[in-house]
């Protein structure tokens, strides 16, 4: 085996660096270099140094700062509810009660519809709730567009995370459960001191998973608010989208895409904290 | 084995290469993308029928709804781009003129029945116009009637207000109201803050003399407001509800007969006639009167925001292969005829067949009657967020209609003007 894989090597590398190389390395190279042009095509671009970046912070008709407050505060909640809600399912739903399987898959399911799709039937949804309670509307209301989007993520996101958790706990070993429960631990203790510990492998993954989700989120936000209204519920992704959209002329792109590769940078930063946080937790079995 | 992974690689690289080859011909082709989603089967049989006559290859892609700018975007970078593309006016124009070929000295440019109807910039020919189209209030005449009206009641801005009001004391009992649903979902908003926009911006343009600006003064922003107040206030739901409500939505209520106005353009014709919904008897457009100018010599608002355009940067060969095409297109019977009774449009060329539409027909008796078209001024707007803006402050007034509501209308109007023409220059 060891001889046939040191030969044919190439034939399972090749293939998936090729593609990594093609489907990423490349055009975040060209991205990288496009945010130091002015341009309206990726052939006729014009190099401009930093002006760019200086204008991120300087002259920014839709400055980044004003969707960083509102997506870290959707971030933080969201982070929070799914892991919470999603830890409490695979806690129910590990405990061998009936239909188990069925409530799985029911859970898993809204994570196979598409986030566009998702975005307009929530709209559709809570426009209908907010019309019989006689409140304002999506478009015109900054409240209902923030608890909308975490409602949102939520029902679409638990399902993915409960899988996640429900792996990790039924790898935690039979053995050690029982020898809790013959020194005499309580359910909830066991469920602080054995469990927890040794499912925070699963934990990284799942808020590594809902924090890059949560900074990276665009079509849920497009389609659900798309920003409304004036721009309140806009978050990061949709801001730089409408920076490199809203205005046809050439030095927009380029701001644009300066506004990406400093967003690209932030989310990288804050995983990577998040990342070494939650490993020093981890406890080898 | 090492044999047969060569052999492999050398089928791969064949393979690759042949694909290649296929657009590499030497008597040009053309590669047209479409920007209008409804007549895409339409250029399909026409672009085929061509390749069977002539054996110039012609391939139509359609760019998905709102998405033709960044369809380009990506398209033109690719050793296929398209040969024939469109731009929106001179906004749009600004952003592609590297890439426009000088028409000045084809035959489509001389087949041009007015010289307005091209997109010049210095002597050059950048773009010229494929189809001209009018919009309106289009009416339920039926329905109209039922009320105890007709056409000839409206006149003015006055008799519409009239007559709307009318109709809403008495929409219980007559079972429809005036306006159909004025939404200002994404999908229909574009209808009030670009299209109705057009007339207070007309209004400007004529008094002052000009035909663009940097900066709007909104001396017609409170016709705006009138007519605006009379779609939303006189409409099938309550204005709090306008802001969910989609294009498709306000067509309904149209075809269903619950609302005698719908202000949209002559585009609509197919589908308010499709399966027999509605005949010519039964429709009619009126001009959007805002009480401001002559109403009385007012007509539609006529004009293009469709511009086509040559890729400059094409092969020598496609850049002819496409211009021949064009002159087909607009000369031959078969383009013609496909133009105006399959897709329905009004071509700007000496040779148009007449259109079977019905608005555009009425819009030709309009301007005979010696009523001036309006023309399409919101080719100028300065940007997308200007009109987003714009959109913004009209579903926050619609839902709540406060002076202090349609104060951040006119500012989003004459302040972000000023904003996004800066910004844009």
């Amino acid at each position: 085996m060891e001889r046939i894989l040191k030969k044919y090597w190439p034939l399972f590398v090749v293939p998936t660096m090729a593609a990594f190389t093609i489907g990423f390395v490349v055009p975040f190279l060209q991205g990288l270099y496009l945010s130091f042009c002015e341009f309206t095509t990726i052939k006729k671009a014009k190099w401009v140094g930093f002006d760019n970046y200086i204008r991120v912070f300087t002259d920014d008709p839709e400055p980044l700062m004003d969707s960083l407050w509102f997506t870290v505060a959707f971030a933080v909640v969201s982070i929070v509810l799914i892991n919470l809600i999603g830890f409490l399912f695979a806690l129910v739903l590990t405990r061998g009660l009936k239909g188990t399987n069925v409530f799985r898959t029911v859970f898993f399911m809204p994570n196979l519809i598409g986030g566009v799709v998702l975005g307009y039937i929530w709209q559709i949804l809570i426009n209908g709730l907010l019309s019989v309670v006689g409140e304002p509307l999506l478009a015109l209301n900054t409240t209902a567009g923030y608890w909308g989007l975490i409602i949102l993520m939520c029902w679409q996101q638990v399902g993915y995370m409960m899988i996640i958790y429900i792996a990790g706990l039924q790898s935690v070993p039979e053995s050690m459960i029982e020898a809790a429960k013959i020194d005499g631990a309580t359910s909830f203790q066991t469920l602080l001191k054995i469990k927890i510990p040794m499912i925070m492998q699963s934990v990284t993954i799942c808020v590594f998973l809902t924090l890059t989700n949560s900074f990276k989120l665009f079509d849920q936000n497009m389609a659900l608010t798309n920003g409304e209204p004036m721009n309140t519920t806009t978050m990061l992704a949709l801001n730089i989208y409408k920076t490199f959209y809203g205005r046809t002329s050439a030095e927009w792109k380029g701001l644009g895409q300066a506004k990406a590769v400093i967003f690209c940078i932030l989310v990288v930063l804050i995983s990577f904290g998040q990342l070494r946080a939650t490993r020093g937790k981890e406890v080898q079995q | 084995m090492k044999k047969r992974l060569l052999a492999l690689v050398a089928v791969c690289v064949l393979a690759i290469s042949s694909f290649a080859g296929c657009g590499a011909k030497d008597e040009g082709s053309v590669y047209y993308l479409n920007f209008k989603p409804e007549q895409d089967a339409q250029w399909q049989e026409l672009a085929k029928s061509y390749t069977e006559q002539t054996g110039v290859e012609v391939t139509v892609v359609t760019a998905a709804s709102g998405e033709y700018e960044t369809t380009l975007q990506a398209e033109i970078e690719k050793d296929e781009a398209p040969t024939l593309f469109q731009v929106n006016g001179p906004v749009g124009l600004a952003n592609w003129k590297d890439y426009c070929y000088d028409l000045s000295g084809s035959d489509l440019y001389k087949e041009l029945t007015s010289e307005s109807f091209a997109l010049k910039e210095g002597n050059e020919v950048l773009g010229v116009a494929y189809v001209i189209e009018s919009y309106g209030i289009i009416t339920n005449k039926t329905l109209l009637a039922k009320a105890g009206y007709s056409l000839d009641d409206i006149k003015s801005f006055a008799d519409l207000k009239k007559v709307a009001e009318d109709i809403t004391a008495r929409s219980a009992e007559l079972g429809f109201s005036a306006f159909s649903s004025a939404g200002m979902d994404g999908s229909s908003d574009w209808r009030f803050k670009t299209h109705l926009a057009n007339l207070p911006i007309y209004f400007e343009y004529q008094e002052d003399g000009i035909n663009t600006t940097d900066a709007i003064k909104g001396t017609y922003l409170d016709n705006y407001r009138a007519i605006f107040d009379l779609y939303i206030n006189n409409s099938t739901c309550a204005p709090a509800e306008l802001s969910a409500k989609t294009g498709d939505d306000s067509r309904n209520e149209f075809l269903q007969g619950k609302a005698v106005f719908f202000q949209n353009g002559s585009w609509e014709y197919s589908n308010l006639t499709a399966e027999g919904a509605y005949t010519d008897d039964d429709l009619a457009m009126i001009p959007i009167y805002t009480g401001a100018g002559e109403e009385a010599k007012q007509g539609l608002c006529t004009g293009t925001e469709n511009y086509w355009c040559v890729n400059k940067d094409a092969s020598e060969a496609d850049i002819q292969a496409t211009l021949d095409f064009l002159a087909w297109v607009v000369t031959s019977e078969e383009g013609t005829k496909c133009m105006a009774n399959d897709m329905g449009f009004v071509i700007p060329f000496k040779n148009a067949a007449e259109s079977p539409n019905l608005f555009v027909k009425q819009d030709k008796a309009y301007t005979a009657k010696g009523m001036t078209p309006v023309s399409w001024n919101f080719t100028t707007m300065p940007s997308e967020i200007w009109k987003n803006g714009v959109g913004s402050a009209l579903t926050a007034y619609a839902a709540d209609q406060t002076d202090a509501n349609w104060n951040a209308v006119v500012k989003a109007f004459v302040e972000g003007w000023k904003t996004e023409y800066d910004l844009n220059n």
